[in-house]
């Protein structure tokens, strides 16, 4: 079947957007549209005294100006996180309070004062602009590393010393003792800098109230609607959930900020009924970088303990992250249960413990950006092992070779069971393709010509297909993580897949109708696939943590199932066979070993007339399903990134980069890559460009793109990119989703190649080219060219 | 207020405009050609890229009211009638695109470029198409494929140019 699983399908949904004819959130205008702006804080820290908006609502055209305090008083309810961590105390997390709008202080550079509704959206950033607010200044948290120190300027009343958790995993004890027993200790000190997840879209909502309904509707850029719904309804207490309809149309990129429901989204539902009006807010890029929320932000010491032939006896973390002014919705899950649970990496690692403290600073919240927790283990991991390896004189990919994990499944000390992979497999792949053999001839000729050539190593392992709910439910999550599917085969053989993940960049519209086609050999142009809208799809999680093709698939592939018998028994009694015999192929219902076949069109009329079914069937053929993993699955991968520096200028520039991924089963071959080249590329992002910066004072440097440098297409080189197979057990496809490994993997590969190139590790990200620069000048390494 | 006539995507338009409007404001708002995308506020990001007498702008710092008499094309004008530029087909067949928010501008940048180099008979090669995307962000692709369709799409074209000749 050529649409079918492993086929390289060109994307059905497409079309649309190489038209122009792509409907985002922005693209949307109601017929009585008003726009809104907001007010924000300049001030990192600070007590709002008073606010006047009499000139601004003094405008004409201007419809109203509201406040935090007038929102609270509606009972609007203050914003949750989803996932309660525990201090190694026993205690509970202690977290900040959030109004969606500031109700006595604000915490962060553009924490929103006020919402200002205008008949322009032009309008109303100008009455924005007139709004007087005063403000006492205080002082200002900023750095996580300061965060815990006694003179830090407390962010939150009830969050003493800005600790939201002390939480802890592993066996203390047990890795003490091999610590101290160890051959040789590595002790490595890093940052994971802090990141804006820059989805190209900027956010956007329009909030839209029918009155004579009691009913609202809201278009947002969401990656999971019904996340959003469920937490506007029942927690900020906007609707209840029949009288809230929550519609994510094309989305353009998430990468994890899109799926919190952030002040914005609250304020415009709000205001939409207050003021009888649809509201539509759209995010211009410097409040998207003041606002969504950033990415990782850790700052970790870490050891690791070797015996004499450099296998790893005992892994000891310490990290504080950053957690900013307010705790958001997957924000305590990133740095505990997302993070210290990779701590075994691909390795065999027989004891491992460590703490995370999450802190409060005046800083935009942190959550979960593109591999979130995994990304920063894999960094610090693969980090450690190039260090202890330069330490031990030991070949870095040798010393990963001797302590892969080999065989499966495989429980690591920190709570995790990895499922299947083969990492021996992944590094040799990657470095047959890298021509590794061949890197000692590159780098001499590269010195010819006054370039240091380095090679870099990330062998990665992380976990995807979020959750089983039961297990994520007993660590702290407030939700389960299932996923739910409908199939619908309509009278005519056209099928309809409803799916609670939504694609925003994933080309789900082909992927999950592949799986359609490959089940009963229909042309995937007569599937369509629904999602996105809460009125159609009755209930789903969303799209993040790679979980749409493990999870989400594997709830249509329960569906399938379902529908696949009800149609094997109508053909039977149509065919007058027996339901064994029943083969369902090509696009046909066939008895198998005669010439006796029924059309799957004339399967879905039987169905629908119901003239001749069989004794006791309902009509109809649309069957439901929810699937909920019975673990995690683990995607793995070898990386190897060569980089060139300049030594006279710290420029560096990457030259190969080659990945070999497991995936389990892949769908969609071409799509499988995309994903891979773009995580790639943010990854590459984190090791040589981006990083958000806040001065002491806690405004935020990095405000626009002519300061947050974004990888361009001369920054990035083609990439080589191959697939080892280890299917999952824990899905009936045998998937292990592929949509973050770029982004975990890449950064350690980089700064490892760029460390092998300059001689010294004492470099953190981003890698720009006076880091380089200075970390040479610290080396003072012999130049190449002398 | 100023009255400006321009042509966009081969129809002539007519609208009274302030001295603000940007041309995306005006190509989004007022004509309602949601094809156009803005996504920065400093004239980085590449996503509002369209065609001003045949030459490559950035919608988002061109003022509406600056380009009376001009001809303007967009992403939803560049099509003939249902066959597909060969800039879009070259997109899909190479994946080129992934979430679609950068695409606009980057199909009207790629078909620039092309133009460009083949008018001043250079060769486009993979070095030159990521030289010439300094002004295009894409955050999803990687740029990987993107490079790959321009690439395609630039031998099409040429071969196009040939057959009219």
């Amino acid at each position: 079947m050529t649409d079918g699983i492993g086929a390289r399908v060109a994307r059905k949904e497409d079309k649309r957007f190489i038209t122009g004819k792509g409907k985002y959130t922005d693209d949307i205008r109601m017929e009585n549209q008003a726009y809104a702006a907001f007010v924000r804080s300049p001030h990192a820290s600070a007590k709002v005294t008073g606010i006047d908006a009499s000139a601004a609502e003094a405008m004409e055209g201007v419809i109203a100006v509201h406040t935090g305090p007038e929102l609270k008083a509606d009972g609007i309810g203050d914003i949750i996180t989803g996932w309660a961590i525990t201090s190694k105390d026993g205690n509970p997390m202690q977290c900040g309070i959030w109004n969606p709008m500031v109700t006595e202080f604000a915490r962060y550079v553009g924490d929103a004062v006020a919402i200002v509704v205008a008949e322009s959206q032009d309008l109303a950033r100008r009455a924005a602009e007139k709004v007087s607010v005063s403000y006492d200044e205080l002082p200002a948290t900023v750095f996580a590393d300061h965060a815990l120190e006694t003179d830090a300027h407390q962010v939150h009343e009830n969050v003493p010393g800005n600790l939201i958790f002390n939480w802890e995993i592993g066996d203390e004890e047990k890795t003490d003792a091999a610590m101290s027993g160890a051959h040789h200790v590595t002790q490595i000190d890093i940052t994971n800098n802090r990141l804006s997840p820059n989805a190209m879209e900027p956010r956007s909502a329009v909030a839209v109230y029918d009155e004579a309904e009691d009913h609202y509707t809201l278009y947002t850029t969401s990656q999971n609607p019904h996340v959003a719904r469920l937490v506007l309804s029942a927690f900020y207490q906007v609707a209840p959930e029949h009288k809230l309809r929550v519609i994510a149309p094309d989305v353009g990129g998430g990468f994890g900020s899109k799926i919190y429901i952030y002040p914005e989204e609250i304020a415009c539902l709000w205001a939409s009924m207050k003021t009888g009006r649809s509201v539509k807010w759209t995010s211009d890029r410097s409040e998207a970088f003041m606002t969504d929320a950033h990415g990782r932000d850790h700052v970790t010491t870490a050891k690791m303990g070797f015996d004499a032939d450099g296998k790893i006896v005992g892994f000891h973390v310490d990290t504080i992250a950053n957690i900013g002014a307010y705790v958001s919705l997957f924000a305590t899950a990133t740095p505990t249960y997302l993070y210290g649970t990779l701590w075994s990496g691909t390795y065999d690692i027989p004891a491992i413990y460590g703490t995370v403290r999450a802190v409060h600073t005046n800083t935009v919240p942190v959550d979960a950006y593109r591999g979130a927790g995994r990304p920063e283990a894999t960094y610090m991991i693969e980090r450690m092992m190039e260090t202890a390896a330069r330490e031990m004189g030991m070949d870095p990919a040798e010393l990963r070779r001797r302590n892969f994990v080999k065989e499966f499944p495989y429980q690591t000390q920190v709570l995790l069971q990895y499922d299947s992979g083969d990492y021996d497999a992944l590094l040799d792949m990657a470095q047959d393709a890298a021509n590794v053999s061949g890197f000692a001839a590159r780098k001499a000729e590269a010195a010819g010509r006054g370039k240091l050539r380095g090679i870099g190593y990330s062998t990665f392992v992380e976990a995807c297909g979020l959750a089983p709910s039961a297990a994520a439910g007993s660590l702290g999550a407030g939700v389960g993580l299932w996923e739910s599917a409908e199939v619908r085969v309509n009278p005519v053989g056209t099928v309809e897949v409803l799916t609670g993940c939504h694609s925003h960049g994933q080309g789900h519209e082909t992927t999950f109708a592949q799986l359609v086609a490959d089940r009963f050999g229909l042309p995937i142009d007569s599937v369509s696939i629904v999602h996105g809208d809460t009125d159609k799809v009755q209930f789903g999680m969303g799209t993040y943590g790679s979980r749409s093709g493990p999870v989400g698939m594997s709830a249509v592939m329960k569906a399938l199932d379902k529908v696949e018998i009800k149609a094997k028994q109508i053909a039977a009694h149509v065919l007058e066979a027996s339901e064994v015999d029943i083969v369902i192929e090509g696009g046909e219902a066939k008895v198998a070993g005669t010439d006796k076949t029924m059309g799957w069109h004339e399967v879905g009329l039987a169905a629908y007339t119901a003239h001749n079914l069989p004794e006791g069937m309902e009509p109809g053929l649309k069957e439901t399903s929810f699937f909920d993993p019975v673990n995690f699955s683990f995607p793995s991968g070898a990386l190897i990134c060569e980089v060139e520096v300049d030594p006279d200028t710290g420029v560096t520039e990457i030259v190969q980069f080659t990945a070999a991924d497991d995936f389990g089963t892949i769908i969609n071959p071409m799509i499988v890559e995309g994903q891979v080249h773009g995580g790639i590329t943010q990854g590459i992002g984190q090791a040589l460009h981006e990083g958000v910066v806040y001065d002491d004072s806690g405004q935020l440097l990095t405000g626009s793109y002519m300061d947050y440098q974004m990888p361009r297409a001369a920054d990035v080189p083609s990439y080589t990119v191959s697939h080892g197979c280890t299917p999952s057990p824990n899905n009936p496809l045998g998937l292990k989703g592929c949509g973050e490994a770029g982004a975990i993997g890449a950064p350690p590969a980089v700064i490892n190649a760029i460390i092998d190139a300059i001689g010294t590790d004492n470099l953190q990200m981003p890698a720009t080219p006076q880091a380089v620069w200075t970390a040479l000048q610290s080396a003072k390494m012999p130049m190449a060219a002398e | 207020m100023n009255n400006v006539k321009m042509t966009v995507n081969g129809k002539a338009v007519s609208r009274d405009v302030p001295d603000t409007t940007l041309l995306s404001e005006f190509l989004r708002e007022d004509l309602r050609l949601t094809g156009t995308h803005v996504g920065c506020d400093t004239s980085q990001c590449g996503a509002c890229v369209v065609h001003v007498d045949g030459r490559a702008v950035k919608s988002c710092t061109t003022l509406a009211s600056s380009l009376d008499g001009a001809d303007v094309t967009t992403i939803e004008g560049i099509a003939n009638g249902g066959d597909l530029h060969p800039m879009q087909a070259a997109f899909n067949t190479h994946h080129g695109l992934q979430c679609g928010f950068c695409t606009p501008g980057m199909i009207m940048s790629g078909i620039d470029m092309v133009n460009r180099f083949q008018a001043d008979g250079k060769d486009l090669t993979e070095e030159a198409i990521r030289e010439e995307l300094e002004g295009n962000i894409c955050r999803c692709t990687g740029y990987h494929n993107i490079v790959k369709a321009i690439e395609d799409a630039a031998g099409i074209m040429a071969d196009m140019a040939k057959a009219a000749e």
